[in-house]
């Protein structure tokens, strides 16, 4: 069971990533991040409720959209920030930017540009504990548009006849860029691809970081114990568009008004008023979130940019 | 009358809209390529002119949209497909590869794989290494396959039209830093054939070969050095392959040194191959050996200080230019 100190862990842990991305998207209006990125609000609730299923010493494997899973498991937001800001103090030295952190101290292997291409590595690094008896699991999280490449029918029946130490998680936030999940499959669940893998696969309300984390639970035990993989289906929402040049032609604004009443943060903020934490205490919670993103942006904008002598040494081993 | 001016990205489909209306067996495959209009907006309007039938968005799978491409050649149709950023080819390189380029010659010339691969290539925009790929000399070394690289809107038009109606499968890059470049285009009908090259400037001190972005950043220094008195000859092959030779080499039997100017990392890339075709047929003209301005060896870096440095410049194409002239 789940301590009212852990849901207030969540509930900080969500809150950083919100407040994380609505800074980045401020610095991004004002030049000081370029490129494109990718924002995950809306979506805290899967990587903090999975990522809470975790062991400190458990890999996580992200995406383009990985902030949030940076952040829930347990990344320091000084160097998420001046990697945005490409500074030499970043955790990829300025050199990788937003679609491409790995904290791998963290047990973070890594966001990754190319869509799926995270799900067969994810296997290798399952494959890695199950050799290193190590006790280990690697939790995967992927998109409903990464579900149909080729990478991830190789990847998941790799992991499945191979038992290995692996949960794999789709973030169904119901589009992929513009196409949605109705035209991009022909099943009603992403999940039902499981069993053509003989695996299970269960489907999750992706807007709740308690059943996120109750599922995922499940799974990590199931991997540790080496019964192999699952396939977890966290159906959720972006609220924003796909990328900073996304003009949201494809989705009314009702349906995001409608996810959005959703909002995984408020949900639950109050059911935590409502099992008696005083309000006080939160607001206590969400100041502190504030300091640590102002402390991260001034940490970023103090620090070096990096040096293309160094970045050459990169290159090679 | 002022001539008509439109962006790269305008031209590109206008090119794709009229092989459309002229030929009813193309159609086009790809990702968010129908109501998003494609990530940078090149096929905006065209599923509402021809229909989901003709502008076909696909879920995320590279090789099934290059494979459905071939197999629908096989039958007579001439699809475009689009590949969302050149780094992505790598997921559809089989079908590319082994298969689009391939299969004409092991069926023993009975097939037609009649399809052109549209992708954006190129770095500067700070998206770093998964989306900044310059791969185009990978596909330059595959016999079977045209690889065309224009660098104005009326090349880029002229270009993919003679592409979509050649019968072979054609690997066409578009530097997404082009996308709003502006230029004259005509009005009317006309193309640019594949494999003929244009002087895009004429001089005759040194000649400058250079393809897509890098035909601009050359033209600028050809500006540049002019006011110096250095008057540059700046040639654009346009498709690389198959190469226009001749234009190459008639510009170095005039100007007798050459700097090969491209954006993918120097070593064992495109450039290297024109650098070798002057060295091995021009090499009684030449008054210095030809130097190639390629790309730094390394990934595209995020930061933006980085990132532009690792490509040759203005400022970079001047340099080399002048130390040819003094060698
Ligand atoms: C192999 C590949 N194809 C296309 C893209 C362009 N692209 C980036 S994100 C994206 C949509 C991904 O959808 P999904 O996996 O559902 O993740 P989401 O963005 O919804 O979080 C696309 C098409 C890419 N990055 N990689």
């Amino acid at each position: 069971m789940l301590s009212r100190e852990d849901k207030l862990k969540m509930y900080s842990t969500m809150l950083l990533i919100r407040r994380f991305e609505e800074k980045a998207e401020e610095l991004y209006m004002a030049g000081k991040i370029w490129g494109t990125f990718h924002l995950y609000i809306g979506e805290e609730a899967v990587a903090t409720g999975a990522c809470f299923a975790l062991r400190p010493d458990d890999y996580i494997t992200s995406t383009h959209r990985g902030h949030g899973h940076c952040i829930a498991k347990g990344a320091d937001v000084k160097k998420m920030m001046a990697e945005l800001m490409g500074k030499a103090t970043g955790y990829c030295y300025g050199l990788g930017g937003s679609m491409h952190i790995a904290d791998l101290e963290g047990g973070n292997l890594g966001a990754t540009g190319i869509v799926g291409s995270a799900i067969p590595i994810a296997v290798g690094a399952a494959l890695a504990c199950k050799l290193q008896k190590n006790g280990r699991v690697v939790l995967c999280f992927f998109g409903d548009g990464a579900a149909n490449t080729g990478a991830f029918h190789e990847a998941v029946n790799m992991a499945s006849v191979f038992k290995l130490p692996v949960v794999f998680l789709c973030e169904n936030n119901q589009y992929a860029m513009s196409f949605p999940v109705h035209k991009a499959f022909a099943i009603p669940d992403i999940a039902e691809r499981a069993r053509g893998y003989g695996i299970p696969g269960v489907t999750v309300d992706g807007m709740d970081v308690l059943a996120v984390y109750e599922a995922t639970k499940e799974a990590v035990e199931r991997a540790r114990s080496g019964l192999g993989p699952t396939l977890i289906e966290a159906r959720t929402y972006r609220f924003k568009g796909h990328s900073k040049s996304d003009k949201g032609v494809y989705r009314t604004k009702e349906e995001v008004q409608m996810w959005m009443e959703r909002c995984p943060i408020k949900r639950l903020r109050a059911l935590l008023i409502e099992e008696g934490v005083p309000e006080e205490a939160l607001r206590e919670i969400e100041k502190k979130v504030e300091e640590t993103i102002e402390e991260a942006v001034r940490f970023a904008e103090e620090s070096p940019e990096p040096d293309l002598e160094r970045a050459r040494c990169m290159v090679y081993a | 009358m002022p001539e008509r001016e439109v962006t790269y990205a305008e031209a590109i489909r206008e090119a794709l809209r009229e092989e459309m209306r002229r030929d009813p067996s193309v159609f086009l495959i790809g990702e968010d390529i129908g109501v998003y209009g494609g990530a940078f907006g090149v096929t905006q309007g065209l599923l509402a002119e021809f229909g989901e039938e003709r502008v076909i968005d696909t879920p995320i799978s590279e090789a099934a949209i290059v494979g459905a491409a071939i197999g629908a050649a096989l039958l007579g149709m001439r699809p475009v497909a689009e590949i969302m950023f050149f780094d992505f080819m790598t997921l559809c390189a089989d079908q590319v590869v082994n298969q689009a380029a391939k299969i004409r010659f092991m069926f023993g010339g009975k097939a037609k794989v009649s399809i052109v691969v549209r992708s954006p290539a190129g770095s500067g925009t700070g998206a770093a290494g998964h989306h900044s790929g310059s791969l185009e000399s990978w596909f330059t070394q595959i016999p079977g396959l045209k690889v065309v690289a224009p660098a104005t809107p009326y090349d880029a038009k002229g270009l993919l039209k003679s592409a979509i109606r050649d019968d072979n499968p054609v690997i066409f890059m578009e530097h997404k830093l082009l996308y709003r470049t502006k230029g004259p285009v005509p009005e009317e009908e006309y193309t640019v054939p594949l494999g003929i090259g244009e002087v895009k400037r004429k001089g005759k001190d040194l000649t400058i070969v250079a393809y897509s972005i890098m035909v601009l950043r050359s033209l600028e220094a050809a500006e540049i050095l002019a006011r110096e008195g250095i008057e540059v000859e700046v040639v654009d092959p346009r498709t690389l392959r198959p190469l226009d030779e001749e234009t190459i080499l008639s510009s170095v039997r005039k100007t007798n040194r050459v700097l090969v100017v491209y954006e993918p990392p120097r070593f064992g890339a495109f450039g290297a191959e024109i650098a070798a075709l002057i060295s091995e047929k021009a090499f009684d003209y030449l008054d210095a050996p030809v130097v190639r301005l390629g790309g730094l060896e390394m990934p595209p870096p995020y930061n933006p200080h980085l990132e532009r440095r690792i490509v040759p410049q203005v400022e970079d194409i001047v340099k080399a230019a002048r130390e040819l002239l003094r060698s």
